[in-house]
């Protein structure tokens, strides 16, 4: 060995002390990346929130959402106080108004107090065990109290719109799940080979991007025989979503499949004597799947908003089933938000989810890629 | 260059077809046809209708042909303007979207201005002042409009009109111009209607411009051409303005592409809520009744609207960039 | 040592037309602050070149721009003058103007002006030749735009743009790379500056493109009397052109003289060791260490040509089939190191490529000669064939931050061969790869490390070790040193020879560096537009070429002599690739 390569290997002992960073793979510096980036950071714990709210709607749910009552309808929120540390609401009295007849709500110095791991209304946690223990609720069973306020039929609202959470989540997870697998398959297939198959999908994948997705899920969304069972309608409206969905998503693993393709590393790879399937699996969908996560991560926002329009319109979930989209259809009429505001309340929560999907997705792409806007 | 132009028009002529055939497939999916909602919502009125009229029924307004020649008679009569007969409305469809298409058209294409009017200057404000305060609020008002549904921001516009300013935004047009003809005084009316559902279509499509323009200007605000042009003694506003922007301008160009049907889209929706006389609601109201001719001459329509957008994005973008004009 | 260089010459101050002194150009601010150029002090004589050379990093190009004020934000000018003696006697300090002033404006492009290193990237695309042009002109000559463009037509005529009238309404991408440099040299010179300020202008040019554009660079300096700041990383083209030299590492300038003094009498090591390894490049080490060559035929490549098919693009134009390889035949024998040298588009890199089939032939046979004394075809081997043939010859590539796969560990990396082929596994697997990275000088204990932990040139070692796994006879180097640093150059050359040494290995090292070429193969091969155009022994055709494109090719390499100054007595070849240059015909 030569005098310069002595020299060298010097070089790399003195990195050895350093440690740390040297020994971080690729996931471990994407990671770190990440973390910096505060906002995403703090989107994806609020992300995840929001899907443990899905997963124990009974439990954090004060109220069963079909539980009507003629005397709370279309009841403002209560506001939360603390008599030191127990929180109670004001309670509200019922008045019609001697001429109108119209329901006024007044609030009173009587007090409901809440509690922590109240007993209500009986279900099965995960579909498991049954209980009647909820996270919070009043502390004597058969008050009422409406943080969010009430509906139509004085349904609580708050109940109501944390079993939105549950379909509208799942609906927006299950069918990115679904356009990611379309996407993989054709956008794979397409990168992977070229030439015709290549030449065909991607007019297949412009053909559909062209067209304006509103009118077509509509269109899709009314071929739906009316009196189809919920759970029908909701795999068949994901469905609908997703066949429109998997476009973007095919483009962005197609390019990346691309470029990869070109990659010196997997040429060597092919050179080092590995098969097409390790080609694929061991060198090429690892550098790939972090950006394919964050354009999924980024892909379920338009989802979430694909079905709350879609239900909102009617064509999607239909009550009794309950989703945001359906929640929202309840403020259609200016009469009725205008008397009832809180009812704007689901699609609060459809802006919060997107914008923290959306942040969540920026930041992961960011990491994944530092070196693209 | 005009060869080129006259080419990309020839080949959107199979993609038309292609249009043609999904929006019959369609309209043709949901099981059963108009005579049978027709039939049911006879039934649910105490009225019964005998098979032997549904078979009529059916002959005389073909649907008991093959569902290919249907296809043909279909599409044949739409090459010679003949759009076919409304069942529910019992009169061509023709004379019944005319003027909503026209409207449909006129928002569209107002938004899509207002679209650019907005996306440009921010964009070029965000990417030039990156990581200023004032970046840093566009970008996250950006964000905001992108995670705010259409229809629930045409909602929340509805609702604070009506509660804090007591008007009434639903409708192009005042009462008593409702169904009158067309005159200065009425296209005038529309003016004063038009900009609210304008600025809530823009609304989503501005914000996603903002972000590409963003993010395309920043990829040529480093590029060695810029430094060049600096070196040359041009002043920084100047420099600005005839490269990277100019550069940057031709992905905003070809915006057109996706932003046309995002807008078409939007305004089938915006204006079922805001109850516009477009074709959205018209639509929405065909395809739950099966008016097969309507609803599809509807779907055809609007998804023509976004092919020609396409066509002309691409020749736009042969016209301002060099680099495609010569190399194709 | 500053301070001693300058005292060293002996100048009147008239002729001094531009003063550096104590210039400090930090990246960020306070502790983590980037000192790209630390505290430079040099001087500038009128109608003299000043080169300013240096390695990746070492902040040279930052110097130059600072002169302007354009660095790149977030880069700050922190200290030091840059004192001007062009306009007033008493000299203008320009590193006191503010960077958007009136003032730094009129000396950009007016007084003094700059050429790039990528004229392709450096020019606006969207804008035609012609309207970059005229654009210094209008901004800082009181003239109409007629003027500005009669101007712009002669400026392309001086620098020998043919047929200028046409060509001045082309847009970039229908130049051909030495064409856009001479047109941004065109611009450059717009408005007669006294100061051109080249920042690495033929580094990415083929070098007898190179060669043209030093020679009219100087022929210019002369005409125009302007002063030429000469940036590169090139010791070659600095003994060419170069009447004083600094010499940056780090920020720093380390040595600052006359070429003469640089090149014979420098002090500093670092500069020592730039020049040697340049001059170590003009020697065979071949010759020195005693070639191993026979005359076994180890591989044929027979006929081989590989033929782009015609594509009609939608606009139905058609582009004619493109032959990157047109009918090559070269023997290769067991132990020796066959070169293959050429300009881009030379096919050097397709004949490598078509060799291993990482692409296809479109016709010729690539016979092989397994170590069992089977004789392969590579050109139509199946599948399992072309796998046993891999494990015998192996590739090592150019870039060696893209050839390693982020995702896994150097460890993971060199054993993957190994690993596919079933030859290890477990302990045996971990024991080998161990042993692979400590022949190439990587100690053992940094298998576990993922590539981002290491520099160029160790990445090149570790490539290197991948060749090595299976014991193979014949390793193809595709420009594997091109993108080093020059000090790094000849140890990774180094390694491979002591490799070639201790096991029985052949080389073909494909190559646009004649240095490279001479220093470390036996036999040449000359390719020129998919052709070759000779071929023999390294000796011979890196000094006596038959062929006149090869006595062009190696007469425009750059000397390290700067009394010998070879490229004003170059050979100049083709004035038919000349005359086509410039595609006129707009396709």
């Amino acid at each position: 060995m030569s005098e310069e390569n002595k020299q060298e290997t010097a070089q790399v002992n003195m990195a050895n002390l350093r440690g740390g960073i040297e020994y971080a793979s690729q996931w471990q510096l994407m990671w770190a990346r990440f973390r910096k980036h505060r906002v995403a950071y703090a989107s994806m714990v609020l992300v995840a929130l929001l899907y443990v709210v899905a997963i124990f709607a009974e439990f954090l749910s004060p109220f069963s959402p079909e539980d009507p009552s003629s005397r709370t309808v279309y009841q403002p929120p209560q506001v939360l106080h603390f008599d030191g540390f127990k929180p109670y609401v004001n309670k509200f009295t019922l008045t019609r108004d001697p001429v109108t007849l119209a329901p006024t709500y007044v609030k009173t110095d009587e007090k409901t107090y809440l509690e922590f791991f109240a007993k209500g209304y009986e279900y099965k946690m995960l579909g498991i065990w049954e209980t009647n223990l909820h996270l919070f609720g009043p502390k004597e069973q058969g008050e009422k109290m409406f943080l969010f306020g009430s509906d139509k039929l004085g349904r609580d609202m708050l109940s109501r719109v944390i079993f939105g959470a549950r379909f509208t989540l799942s609906m927006g997870l299950i069918g990115v799940i679904l356009s990611t697998v379309l996407g993989i398959a054709l956008g794979g297939v397409s990168g992977y080979y070229g030439g015709k198959i290549d030449w065909a999908i991607q007019r297949l994948v412009e053909f559909i991007l062209s067209l304006p997705t509103i009118p077509i899920w509509l269109a899709l969304a009314s071929a739906l025989p009316r009196n189809w069972p919920p759970h029908l309608v909701y795999i068949s409206v994901t469905v609908i979503i997703s066949l429109i969905g998997w476009t973007h998503l095919a483009r962005v693993i197609r390019g990346k499949f691309l470029a990869m393709r070109g990659e010196v590393f997997v040429i060597a790879a092919k050179l080092d004597g590995c098969s097409e399937a390790r080609v694929i699996f061991r060198h090429m969908l690892p550098s790939m799947a972090s950006h394919v996560i964050a354009a999924v991560t980024l892909a379920i926002p338009s989802m979430i908003l694909a079905e709350t329009t879609l239900s909102f319109l009617g064509l999607g979930l239909q009550p009794p089933a309950i989703s945001w989209g359906v929640l929202l259809k309840d403020a259609q009429k200016i009469s009725v938000i205008s008397n009832a505001p809180w009812l704007f309340l689901p699609g609060v929560m459809v802006v919060i989810s997107v914008l923290a999907m959306n942040f969540f997705g920026d930041g992961l792409r960011d990491a994944a890629d530092p070196y693209s806007h | 260059m005009l060869n080129y132009i006259f080419k990309r028009m020839l080949s959107a002529i199979p993609f038309m077809f292609m249009v043609s055939l999904t929006v019959f497939i369609l309209i043709q999916l949901p099981p059963g046809d108009f005579v049978d909602s027709y039939a049911a919502a006879a039934a649910s009125s105490g009225e019964t209708i005998s098979p032997e009229k549904m078979a009529d029924l059916r002959h005389q307004f073909g649907l008991d042909r093959h569902i290919l020649i249907q296809y043909f008679y279909w599409i044949g009569g739409i090459v010679t303007g003949n759009f076919g007969y409304s069942f529910e409305w019992q009169s061509p469809v023709k004379d019944l979207v005319g003027e909503r298409i026209g409207l449909t058209l006129i928002l569209s294409v107002a938004a899509m201005l207002f679209t650019w009017a907005l996306a440009l200057p921010i964009g070029v404000y965000s990417a030039v002042k990156r990581y200023s305060i004032g970046d840093y609020f566009f970008t996250f008002v950006g964000f905001i409009g992108l995670a705010v549904p259409n229809f629930l921001l045409a909602l929340v516009m509805m609702f604070i009109a009506s509660k804090y300013y007591n008007q009434d935004v639903t409708g192009l047009f005042s009462p008593e111009f409702q169904s009158a003809d067309w005159s200065l005084a009425r296209v005038y009316d529309l003016m004063h209607h038009l900009w609210i559902p304008m600025i809530i279509m823009g609304a989503a499509s501005s914000a996603g411009l903002i972000r590409i323009l963003r993010a395309n200007l920043i990829d040529q605000l480093y590029m060695p051409y810029v430094v060049t042009a600096r070196s040359k003694g041009l002043s920084e506003v100047k420099l600005l303005i005839k490269y990277p922007v100019r550069i940057a301008l031709n992905p905003f160009v070809s915006s057109i592409g996706w932003i046309l049907p995002n807008l078409v889209s939007g305004a089938v929706i915006i204006s079922i809520v805001l109850n516009l006389p477009t074709v959205g609601p018209m639509l929405y109201q065909s395809l739950m009744s099966q008016d097969i001719y309507l609803s599809g001459t509807i779907l055809l329509v609007v998804c023509l609207l976004t092919v020609v957008g396409t066509l002309l994005s691409d020749i736009l973008l042969v016209i301002l960039d060099p680099r495609i004009r010569l190399e194709q | 040592m500053v301070d001693t260089v300058n005292t060293s010459i002996q100048t009147p101050s008239s002729d001094i037309i531009l003063d550096v002194r104590n210039l400090k150009t930090y990246f960020g601010t306070g502790d983590k602050a980037v000192k790209a150029v630390d505290d430079i002090s040099f001087k500038m004589m009128r109608g003299k070149t000043l080169c300013i050379v240096g390695e990746s990093g070492s902040g040279k190009s930052v110097t130059a721009r600072s002169i302007l004020q354009i660095v790149d934000p977030p880069g700050k000018i922190m200290g030091g003058d840059v004192l001007y003696y062009g306009k007033d006697p008493k000299g203008q300090n320009l590193a006191q103007l503010h960077e958007r002033s009136k003032e730094i404006r009129s000396i950009r492009g007016h007084e003094i002006s700059m050429i790039f290193q990528e004229p392709m990237t450096s020019l606006s695309p969207i804008h035609t030749i012609g309207n970059q042009i005229m654009e210094t002109i209008l901004l800082h000559q009181n003239v109409d735009k007629a003027e500005a463009r009669a101007r712009a037509i002669e400026l392309l005529r001086r620098v020998e743009i043919p047929n200028p009238g046409v060509a001045i309404d082309k847009y970039t991408f229908e130049y051909s790379g030495g064409m856009r440099q001479r047109a941004m040299i065109a611009m450059s010179l717009a408005c007669n500056p006294k100061i051109l300020i080249a920042d690495e202008p033929t580094t990415a040019l083929d070098v007898t493109t190179q060669a043209e554009i030093l020679a009219l660079i100087k022929e210019l300096q002369t005409s125009y009397g302007m002063a030429v700041l000469f940036i590169t990383h090139d010791m070659g083209v600095v003994a060419e052109i170069a009447d004083e030299i600094g010499v940056m590492q780090n920020g720093k300038m380390l040595e600052f003289g006359s070429a003469e003094q640089i090149f014979y009498e420098a002090k500093n090591p670092y500069t020592l060791q730039l020049i040697d390894s340049v001059r170590k490049l003009e020697t065979s080490a071949r010759a020195a260490r005693g070639s191993r060559a026979t005359d076994k035929k180890l591989m044929e490549i027979r006929g081989v040509s590989k033929i782009y098919p015609a594509r009609s693009t939608f606009m139905g134009k058609a582009n004619p089939p493109f032959k990157a390889l047109d009918n090559v035949s070269l023997d290769v024998f067991e132990g020796e190191n066959l070169g293959i040298v050429g300009e881009s588009g030379s096919g050097k890199t397709t004949l490598g490529n078509c060799v291993i089939r990482v692409l296809s032939c479109s016709g010729g046979e690539v016979l092989f000669r397994m170590a069992d004394g089977r004789i392969t075809d590579l050109a139509k081997a199946k599948t399992g064939e072309l796998r046993q043939v891999h494990r015998e010859i192996r590739m090592v590539f150019q870039d060696p931050f893209a050839s390693l796969n982020p995702r896994m560990t150097i460890g993971q990396i060199v054993g993957e061969p190994l690993l596919v082929a079933g030859t290890h596994t477990g302990e045996a697997l971990r024991k080998r790869t161990e042993e692979l990275l400590e022949t190439v000088g990587i100690p053992g204990a940094a298998m576990e490390r993922y590539p981002h932990a290491f520099s160029g040139g160790q990445r090149q070692r570790i490539g290197i070790a991948r060749a090595l796994a299976l014991n193979p006879r014949l390793i193809i180097a595709d420009e594997a040193t091109s993108a080093l640093d020059v000090t790094l150059r000849s140890q990774v050359l180094d390694l491979l020879l002591d490799l070639q040494d201790k096991l029985s290995l052949s080389f073909i090292l494909v190559s646009h560096d004649i240095g490279v070429i001479r220093y470390f193969c036996d036999r040449v091969a000359v390719m020129y537009k998919g052709q070759v155009v000779e071929h023999g022994p390294a000796m011979k055709i890196c000094s006596a070429p038959d062929h006149p494109y090869t006595k062009a090719l190696i007469s425009a390499v750059p000397g390290t002599h700067p009394r010998d100054k070879r490229i004003v007595n170059r050979h100049r070849y083709d004035a038919e690739a000349q005359a086509s240059g410039i595609k006129l015909g707009g396709n």
